[in-house]
């Protein structure tokens, strides 16, 4: 091998790199706050919803589910102008993962609503609340507990899957990375690094999620 | 007056007809234990009373307002009997104190300091007030039923359900469970319990209803059916020839 290693473009590209990063993790913070409370109202509508808007939420789901998030994009940036609905590049990277996520997320959250033991609705119900409070007071936060691990990949899935938003010229950091190489032609450099990023990203999201979890879930107190 | 007033009422899952037409009336004050076979139609008498079943004939009446299975409705007839579950069925996300405050906030948007208060009353009368901070997981069975006493409670209801509440204790935690019980009757607290604690049916209840194939079998004093039972059905349940 004589291939000479050359970081040194690293310094004047800084800025590029960390206006990438900052987009990056706007666009994941954002979608996944909303895509998950979309998700978390997906999923009540699909099990103790009104009937009428069952069928709706399903098709939303099941279209979302079986379709690539690249189109989905596409869809929302380059077909919805013909509706006359235009929005700038990120407005719609953020939508796309919003309505991605929105739709993965329900189908989790579900899961862990079906899991809760029929006595936790019936204790609600006996205590005065409606079935709207019982779920809101009693089941969520359970049914979060119960499947917070596969919720918490999901979400980092998306962050992963967000690069493709570079596609509409949304100004992440694989637009960055890209931008980067085509100015300094030092492609296995730069990916190397963009790599690393999305690495320590995915990680960081992980820790966070994590510690949300240990948050927003009760714990025995340690003895 | 009667305080429960249970008239020919009739429930049906599918073809299976599970209460037969059942007539009871409690009075303020009294404590009613329900005995008879798994199948009998127990539980859902009780949860046909609480309105978690709607009935399909025959009517309900808990102190004067008429059970019917519309909304505000079965909030105002919850409101006034509170139901004590098997399984306790405690939030498992909230700690005792947690568990009692929840209905009084969410349902009588009580503000949480009074909330708070009510609940650690409520928990001092059942013996736990020193377990106010605790998770369910972090407590014995027995001391989960005692919180949902609480939690029942602390809903300042004029009657109260109990379905098995002790069947899924270990033999040793049931006399805890009890003791809250009836010092609860000895308060003057309307009870309707379904039960299988046969010696505290004889101590503690005014009246036993023998429950048999959706109908009620045999009614009176615990002296009477125990000491006399009539039908050979009832014999057979007590184990007496
Ligand atoms: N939700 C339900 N759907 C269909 N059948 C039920 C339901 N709940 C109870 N039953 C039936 O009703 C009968 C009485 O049950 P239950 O009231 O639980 O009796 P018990 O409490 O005396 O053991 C049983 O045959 C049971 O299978
Ligand atoms: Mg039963």
């Amino acid at each position: 091998m004589t291939y000479q290693f050359d970081f040194g473009w690293l310094i004047g590209s800084l800025p590029v790199l960390l206006k990438g990063i900052r987009i990056t993790v706007q666009l994941i913070l954002i979608g996944a706050v909303f895509g998950v409370a979309l998700g978390i109202a997906c999923a009540w509508v699909r099990t103790l919803g009104p009937k009428w808007l069952k069928p709706v939420v399903a098709t939303y789901v099941e279209l979302i589910r079986n379709t690539p998030f690249l189109i989905q994009l596409f869809f929302i940036f380059f077909g919805l102008p013909s509706l006359g609905i235009r929005m700038s590049e990120l407005t719609a990277a953020n939508l796309a993962m919003i309505v991605n996520l929105g739709a993965y997320s329900c189908e989790i959250i579900r899961a862990g609503i079906q899991a809760t033991p029929r006595g936790q609705f019936e204790a609600g119900a006996s205590l005065a609340m409606t079935p709207f409070q019982t779920f809101w007071h009693v089941v969520l936060v359970p049914a979060l507990q119960r499947i917070w691990p596969a919720l918490s990949s999901q979400i980092v899935m998306v962050m992963l899957g967000s690069a493709v938003v570079s596609q509409i010229a949304a100004e992440d950091l694989t637009f960055a990375a890209n931008f980067i190489q085509s100015r300094n032609f030092r492609a296995f450099e730069t990916y190397i690094v963009s790599t690393l990023i999305y690495l320590a990203l995915a990680i960081l999201l992980r820790q966070l999620l994590a510690g949300l979890g240990w948050m927003l879930f009760p714990r025995k107190a340690s003895r | 007056m009667s305080l429960i007033a249970i008239t020919e009422v009739k429930k049906r899952f599918g073809d299976n007809e599970v209460l037969k037409g059942i007539s009871i009336d409690v009075a303020p004050g009294e404590v009613v234990a329900i005995i008879g076979k798994s199948g009998s139609g127990k539980s859902t008498l009780l949860r046909c009373i609480n309105g978690l079943e709607t009935i399909d004939e025959g009517s309900i009446v808990v102190a004067g307002a008429q059970f019917l299975p519309d909304e505000v409705h079965l909030k105002a007839l919850r409101l006034k009997v509170g139901m004590i579950f098997q399984q306790f069925n405690l939030f498992p996300h909230l700690t005792a104190g947690g568990n009692v405050m929840l209905s009084q906030m969410v349902v009588k948007k009580t503000p949480k300091k009074d909330a708070e208060a009510v609940a650690r009353k409520m928990l001092d009368r059942v013996g736990l007030a020193h377990k106010f901070d605790a998770l369910p997981d972090e407590l014995s069975g027995g001391q989960q039923q005692r919180v949902a006493i609480a939690r029942a409670l602390a809903m300042q209801p004029i009657a109260l359900l109990c379905d098995e509440i002790t069947s899924a204790l270990d033999p040793e935690l049931v006399a805890e469970v009890l003791a809250v019980v009836k010092e609860l009757a000895a308060e003057g607290m309307t009870l309707v319990m379904v039960t299988h604690e046969m010696r505290f049916a004889r101590d503690v209840c005014s009246r036993v209803v023998f429950m048999h194939q959706g109908r009620v079998h045999e009614i009176g004093a615990p002296e009477e059916v125990f000491a006399n039972p009539r039908t050979p059905e009832l014999r057979q349940f007590l184990g007496v020839q």
